[in-house]
């Protein structure tokens, strides 16, 4: 029988360093290079993992993005996801987080209602231009499914439940949630494999259903930028840090003095 | 250069090239130091679908063949020949069951060849047999249903690693070289076991290791073409295995020169770049001319090959008879000649270039912290397994004299 697991993917600029228009105030996209979002390549491994795990497994891949995200879709197809399905709207543009995870739990009841029960649905822990960590366990509070993020590990699962191991900041919560779930997962919990050639092939062969809202069956109150409560009153490029202050000496001694003054002057020590 | 790859080919470039760059480089200083064989490396590989490239697609594999096989171990070549060989010597141990393996024997063994499960390994040097391969001492006596092999074959790569073993016994040792015989004998086989594991110059990522056969009773039905024709077996597997020589030599000579020219163009004396001097200029100008030579010469053989190889293997799988009575059928003529040439035109540039890159980055480039002294290393085992160059320049000669022989002059 084997688990279905749903990986949620976002395409996203290929870098960490997203620059933002300061006129708009948003991400600024022209020119980038899109890839699928650096953590969300970890969720899609340990997705492959778990099916190669449990004998029977499926792995469906889901996004919600322009049409040009497709290519994101292929890519995770030829890392070994099985089927794809593209959340694709003018109308889901400039969702926030609180209208995506909403987007994909519908995208998410659509792949139940089309393909059968899902057990459980994979995330990476947060997107490389968004940085918030919300939309994972954002579809989990929609689909009314229990959570976990920051997984480090799955040390267990069947198809009725799962074990699981999440990196706190003082330790390791080893932590059992019943299927259907939700995890978050960190890059520590594997190393993503090379595209397989097979995989590669699959991927230009796979025929993606795309969605809009009316096939979802979403409200249109809770979609795109309408639905999306957030507003940005203001974003910036954090100005670059100023270089410090160099501290002379002409012996490991003489430095440390220099620096124990420093902190005595502005009373840290 | 514009090779006109397919689009399939291209996909096999770039994913050989991938898993070079971020699972070979990293580990190649380690198991080249610690002599370990890449086990981590053949499981990336297994996932990649790496070892099916040349494989007909009733076995698991990508319908590929020789060209295919050639891009793959040349793009791992370029980060580590040692580790590459693992692919590569697995390719050697298996083209004797593509070519002469019954429908039984290749439904057999090829699956788990293709996909990387177990690893396969080719067995003719013994320490009396080297380039004479007509000295083989090791026995196999006629039981019944089984052979009974005794004795010992040396050198071999994949040794102890592999599962799956072509070996050349002789089952009638008053004949000489029509005494010889192939089987297949997997790991395991009681009586046979693993003796020494050899120490090397270079490629220390590969296990290289000699095999012992103490009463080892082989099922008859393991051997390849028929009681006799070991050597035959032997030649029409390198006639199609040496281009994987040329690719890995290539390979290592490509890297050689890709990290010469990366230091040699950082690196500054007499306020300038070492590159930018004429005469190191001349010298990266030698080498990737050779290079690109060699490459032209192999990709231009190799296809040419495959042609007919395609065609005897696609033949073979509809007929059920072997692949090499299908290609005496397709073939012009044998391709013995430019095989050799090949492997003896890629490997003696790749010894060159290695050389000299060790030259262009001076005092550094001959430190074993710096990856250049290991491609001279790995590089020069390419002008002597799978026949030495001298044998090589035999093979092209003779078959020089043979042609002038047939237009009767």
């Amino acid at each position: 029988m084997g688990l279905h697991i749903v990986v949620c993917i976002k395409q996203t600029p290929a870098t960490s360093n997203i620059q933002i228009d300061p006129v708009t105030g948003t991400l600024k996209r022209e020119g980038m290079v899109s890839a699928i979002n650096p953590f969300d390549e970890y969720a899609i491994e340990e997705a492959v993992r778990l099916k190669e795990r449990v004998a029977g497994s499926t792995v469906s891949v889901l996004t919600m993005g322009p049409p040009q995200a497709e290519e994101s879709l292929r890519d995770a197809v030829a890392r070994g996801a099985d089927q794809a399905f593209h959340l694709t709207s003018r109308a889901f543009a400039g969702a926030d987080t609180w209208a995506t995870s909403y987007t994909l739990s519908k995208g998410i009841q659509k792949i139940i209602k089309e393909k059968g029960p899902v057990h459980l649905v994979i995330c990476g822990k947060q997107t490389n231009d968004g940085d918030t960590g919300h939309v994972g366990p954002g579809i989990a509070t929609w689909l009314g499914w229990p959570d976990v993020a920051y997984v480090k590990k799955v040390e267990a699962v069947d198809e009725q439940k799962i074990v699981v191991h999440r990196m706190m900041e003082d330790g390791v919560d080893v932590l059992e949630m019943d299927l259907p779930a939700v995890i978050a997962v960190l890059k520590e919990i594997n190393t993503p494999r090379v595209a397989s050639l097979k995989g590669k092939m699959n991927a230009k062969k796979v025929v993606i259903p795309q969605w809009n809202e009316e096939a979802i069956e979403a409200d249109k109150k809770c979609i795109g930028l309408g639905g999306s409560p957030t507003i940005v009153s203001k974003s910036f490029n954090p100005p670059p840090r100023k270089g410090g202050i160099k501290l002379d000496g002409a012996t490991p001694q003489e430095k440390a003095k220099a620096l124990v003054d420093k902190l005595q002057e502005h009373k840290l020590i | 250069m514009n090779y006109f790859l397919t689009e399939e080919q291209q996909a096999i470039v770039e994913t050989a090239r991938e898993i070079a760059e971020k699972k070979i480089k990293p580990v190649r200083e380690k198991h080249d130091a610690e002599e370990t064989f890449p086990w981590d490396v053949v499981e990336e590989m297994r996932k990649a679908d790496l070892f099916g490239v040349y494989f007909h697609p009733n076995y698991g594999g990508l319908g590929g063949a020789g060209f295919e096989l050639v891009l793959v171990v040349e793009e791992l070549s370029k980060m580590c020949g040692g580790i590459a060989l693992a692919l590569a010597a697995t390719a050697l141990g298996t083209f004797p069951i593509i070519l002469f393996g019954t429908p039984d024997q290749k439904k057999k063994w090829l699956p788990d060849l293709a996909s990387g499960r177990r690893l396969g390994a080719f067995a003719i040097t013994e320490p009396e047999a080297g380039s004479d391969a007509t000295a083989t001492r090791c026995q196999a006596k006629k039981d019944g249903d089984f052979y009974v092999l005794n004795g010992i074959k040396n050198f071999c790569s994949n040794g102890e690693s592999a599962e799956i073993y072509t070996v050349f016994a002789t089952t009638d040792p008053k004949r000489g070289a029509r005494g010889v015989t192939a089987f297949v004998v997997e790991k395991g086989t009681p009586g046979f076991t693993f003796g020494k594991k050899e120490t090397k110059m270079g490629i220390r990522a590969s296990s290289t290791y000699e095999l012992v056969f103490d009463n080892c009773r082989v099922p008859a039905s393991n051997v390849l073409g028929k009681e006799g024709y070991g050597l035959f077996v032997a030649q029409a597997t390198f006639d199609i295995s040496r281009p994987g020589v040329a690719a890995q030599a290539l390979g290592i000579g490509t890297g050689a020169m890709n990290e010469a020219l990366a230091y040699a163009r950082v690196r500054r004396q007499f306020g300038q770049s070492v590159l930018s001097f004429q005469s190191t200029q001349h010298m990266a100008a030698d080498m990737a001319t050779t290079l690109e030579a060699a490459r032209a010469l192999l990709y231009s053989v190799t296809r040419a090959m495959d042609v007919d190889m395609k065609a005897a293997v696609d033949a073979s799988e509809a007929s059920g008879k072997t692949v090499y009575e299908e290609l005496k059928k397709v073939s012009s003529g044998r391709w013995t000649k430019y095989s050799a040439m090949v492997k003896l035109f890629c490997s003696d540039t790749a010894l060159n270039v290695a050389n000299n890159a060790i030259q262009m980055c001076g005092g550094i480039g001959y430190m074993r912290d710096f990856p250049v002294e290991k491609y001279l290393r790995d590089a020069k085992i390419c002008q002597i397994y799978e026949g030495t160059n001298q044998i090589q320049r035999n093979e092209i000669g003779m078959m020089l004299t043979k042609e002038l022989a047939a237009k009767g002059l």
